[in-house]
């Protein structure tokens, strides 16, 4: 996986490429999460931010309001009672914005899914996902290989049939 | 104060009648009361010298089934000065579950009882705000009753696997 800046540009310092390259390239290199965490996925999460996981080398850094924010990671068990404020704070965020469901519990409920009446069996019955990482927690190498995923998935994105409008339309038919 | 002492303290103040069961077996001996004489049983508890439970360290609710018809709520109070203990135990039915509300005697019972009405749906009386402390005000039956059914949906998102 070769990004723009891997090349050598030695000939008149002319780049010539698409809008859509850049366009992804400039998006997938600033992945702003949004600073929310949930349960003890949170605390992996944190770990992969701090020092010895520094996520801040691929871009990546949190911001405190969803209006500046570009991906939300749902970390940790997703309760009933926070449903509605996920969507809401969902529904705040700019698009292009793209959701990082972190561990069992918000893929799909988790060590819950039987008996736990309080849990959502997952995020995805609330906001559309776009990567999926396993764990209990999910280990901070799982969560940036998370990012890296979401990174290519951006990277694959067009300007005729972005993936927002793409999930909307299945919204809308299902 | 050790059991035996508390209970004939307490039969001595409030006659024969007052206790229903008690059970030693246990590590921490069990007392049941009526619960329409909770209040005071428990305001003398509080009050006198010689017992001078300060503290409600844990008010739990147990829901004994439908076949039973009956639910329980306990108490264990704890004296810090002189450092003992006791559990109390209330037996009410299980279709009106009713009992005086505590949080006039310990400030404590107010949030504990909220959580007990939450979870099993017993209503305090007198209590000076009995509403959900956990679950979403809008949410449907008591979940740890021994028949509770979760709900189809909430806000329509599906509850079941």
């Amino acid at each position: 996986m070769q990004s723009l800046l891997d090349h050598k540009f030695e000939q008149g310092g002319v780049i010539l490429t698409s809008v859509e390259d850049v366009l992804n390239w400039a998006r997938l290199s600033s992945l702003f999460p949004m600073g929310f965490g949930i349960a003890c996925c949170a605390i992996e999460m944190m770990s992969a931010f701090a020092s010895s996981y520094d996520l801040d080398r691929f871009g990546v850094l949190m911001r405190t309001s969803p209006r500046q924010s570009d991906v939300i990671i749902i970390a940790g068990t997703v309760t009933f009672k926070m449903a509605d404020r996920i969507k809401r704070l969902y529904d705040q965020m700019p698009e292009p914005r793209y959701v990082i469901s972190m561990g069992s519990c918000s893929n799909c409920g988790g060590p819950y899914w039987e008996h736990g009446y309080h849990v959502v069996k997952g995020v995805d019955r609330v906001i559309p996902v776009d990567v999926y990482v396993p764990g209990c927690p999910p280990r901070p190498e799982a969560l940036i290989g998370g990012i890296l995923k979401l990174q290519e998935k951006i990277r694959k994105e067009t300007l005729r049939a972005p993936l927002a409008a793409l999930e909307l339309q299945k919204l809308e038919q299902a | 104060m050790n059991f035996g002492e508390l209970t004939s303290l307490l039969t001595e103040t409030f006659g024969e009648g007052l206790m229903l069961a008690s059970h030693t077996q246990h590590l921490q001996p069990q007392l049941q009361v009526a619960p329409e004489r909770l209040l005071e049983v428990t305001e003398f508890l509080k009050r006198h010298p010689s017992c001078y439970f300060d503290t409600l360290s844990c008010l739990t609710a147990i829901d004994n089934g439908p076949e039973k018809g009956t639910m329980e709520v306990i108490y264990h109070l704890y004296s810090i000065p002189f450092h003992h203990s006791l559990v109390l135990k209330i037996e009410i039915p299980r279709t009106e579950p009713r009992v005086e509300s505590l949080s006039a005697v310990w400030r404590t019972a107010e949030w504990h009882e909220r959580e007990a009405y939450d979870f099993f749906g017993i209503t305090f009386l007198h209590h000076p705000d009995l509403r959900r402390i956990l679950l979403p005000a809008d949410w449907e039956g008591f979940p740890l009753r021994k028949d509770y059914t979760e709900q189809e949906y909430y806000h329509g998102i599906k509850v079941r696997y």
